[in-house]
């Protein structure tokens, strides 16, 4: 059983692993972003999976660090577009 | 080879393939999703090498705060038009950079591959004297007990990248507040999430705290899913990055190292030596120390993310 | 009981890992960025949530089971969130560059 869930988890970071060439080539930034998000949460699952296989303390909160972080990166990116002049930060600075 | 290696070598390649575009990557974006990315995978290893602690840490400074602040610079740079790329250096130049870089591998790989095997570890007398602290996880036990004052110097070290980052200001803002970190507006699903998101962080935030006595987890990985936290509620404009002469914001960002030093001042005054800790008050005094490095990280590092003052002091 | 147990696990985890690879596929072959957008959040959700539910027969104590049910959860609260948020910004842009 231990094997299956191992190759269940390598299996898992192999494909979002593959879905990185996104991030190679775009062509939009909201497309690198989606790749990294997928590996996210590929990443989570994987976790899952060899923590439950091969036993570490702790593994679980690693877990929920990760995927009470998942939407960071995506909620900056989005905050960043559009204002990336800097224009639209700096009039209600002021 | 089981399957379990086969796990890892891949783990490994995949590590080295992200950080390789990452270095390589011409375009800034493409280059900060590289290391997003890459944080992720090495939490991943972090776990293959039985160190949840620091893949804990990796987790929340990666995902969070550093995720946060490369985007964010990532776009502005963008912004600032391609400066950067304006001069390319010369050859000599860029082969004796590329000698010295070959030259530090090679160092290091020789270092690593000259280990005895098993390498020397002071991992069994930590293991030995744990139950001296009174904690149960010996990482805690290093880093409050045993190396106190490397910790203590760390956090000092948080302060001063904040003088750093407010230094920068002009004389017009200064006692100001930074500029806003999201935009005006923001959208019912940046405020369900955060809504939402906020408390349940703060939860697992205390948690996290709270079992590192015992279990992975301490006052760094939790003061930075606290400082992702306060960030979040700052990008949807629930509210709005403190001006820097704050009286609490100051009290809050010297709290630990202050606490940490008068700490180290009593175990002079009560133990003998600067930093012990008297005999069964050592768990006690460190979760003192510890709740104060706590709150000093999650309001450190989110004023780092927002920068120096942009607009001017209104009393 | 035991056998029954390790079966749904199997399955439950195939089928999670299947859900991955189509959202990988998805997102590398999909034409435009609304259409992968909408590949990432099946593997988001199903993905994680049936290997989370391939695992609970597994787990040693009630609380992992409930950490892992709020690790499905957060995923889910954070995939929606975002995917609202990339999408406005991709049509805010003018569609499917």
């Amino acid at each position: 059983m231990n094997e299956f869930l191992l190759c269940a988890a390598g299996f898992i970071l192999l494909t979002v692993a593959a879905g990185l060439f996104r991030v190679l080539r775009g062509p939009g930034d909201a497309d690198r972003m989606m790749a990294a998000q997928l590996l996210g949460t590929g990443g989570i699952a994987a976790l899952l999976l060899i923590a439950s296989a091969t036993p570490v303390a702790g593994v679980a909160d690693v877990a929920l660090g990760l995927a009470l972080l998942a939407a960071f990166a995506s909620v900056a990116f989005v905050n960043s577009v559009g204002a990336d002049d800097g224009q639209a930060r700096e009039a209600d600075g002021k | 080879m089981s399957v379990l290696q086969i796990l890892d070598v891949g783990l490994a390649l995949l590590v080295l393939a992200v950080a390789v575009w990452t270095i390589a990557a011409r375009e800034i974006f493409g280059a900060v999703v590289g290391y997003v990315a890459y944080g992720l995978l090495l939490s991943l290893v972090w776990i293959r090498l039985f160190a949840p602690d620091v893949a804990l840490t990796e987790a929340a400074i990666g995902s969070g705060v550093t995720g946060v602040l490369l985007v964010t610079s990532g776009a502005r740079l963008k912004g600032a038009g391609k400066a950067s790329a304006a001069a390319k250096p010369s050859l000599s130049l860029r082969l004796s950079a590329a000698a010295l870089s070959l030259l530090a591998a090679a160092a290091l790989a020789g270092v690593i591959l000259a280990l005895p095997d098993p390498g020397p570890t002071l991992a069994p007398e930590a293991r030995q004297h744990l139950a001296a602290t009174g904690l149960g996880n010996p990482v805690t036990a290093v880093l409050i007990a045993w190396r106190s004052f490397d910790t203590m110097l760390e956090k000092i070290v948080l302060a001063l990248a904040v003088v750093g980052v407010w230094s920068v200001a002009s004389d017009l803002y200064w006692g100001g507040a930074p500029a806003p970190l999201g935009r005006a507006n923001p959208q019912g699903a940046l405020l369900l999430l955060e809504q939402t998101l906020v408390p349940l962080g703060i939860l697992v935030g205390v948690h996290i705290f709270w079992v590192g006595a015992d279990a992975p987890g301490g006052a760094f990985q939790a003061g930075a899913i606290l400082a992702a936290m306060w960030m979040i509620v700052m990008i949807a404009r629930v509210s709005e990055p403190p001006p820097v002469n704050s009286r609490w914001l100051r009290l809050a960002l010297v709290a630990g190292p202050a606490v940490f030093i008068v700490a180290g001042l009593a175990g002079l005054g009560m133990a003998g030596y600067f930093f012990a800790y008297p005999d069964g008050f050592a768990k006690p005094i460190i979760l003192f120390i510890e709740a104060f490095m706590l709150l000093t990280i999650a309001a450190t590092l989110p004023v780092l993310v927002a920068g120096p003052p942009r607009r001017s002091f209104r009393p | 009981m035991s056998v029954a147990l390790d079966l749904f696990s199997i399955v439950a985890i195939a089928a999670g890992a299947f859900f991955f690879f189509a959202g990988s596929v998805g997102l590398l072959r999909f034409p435009d960025s609304l259409t992968r957008l909408h590949a990432l959040s099946k593997a988001d959700n199903l993905g994680l949530g049936l290997v989370v539910l391939g695992l609970l027969p597994r787990v040693a104590s009630l609380l992992d089971a409930l950490k892992l049910v709020a690790i499905w959860a957060l995923v889910l609260l954070s995939g929606a969130a975002s995917a609202q948020l990339i999408g406005r910004a991709l049509r805010r842009r003018g569609g499917d560059e």
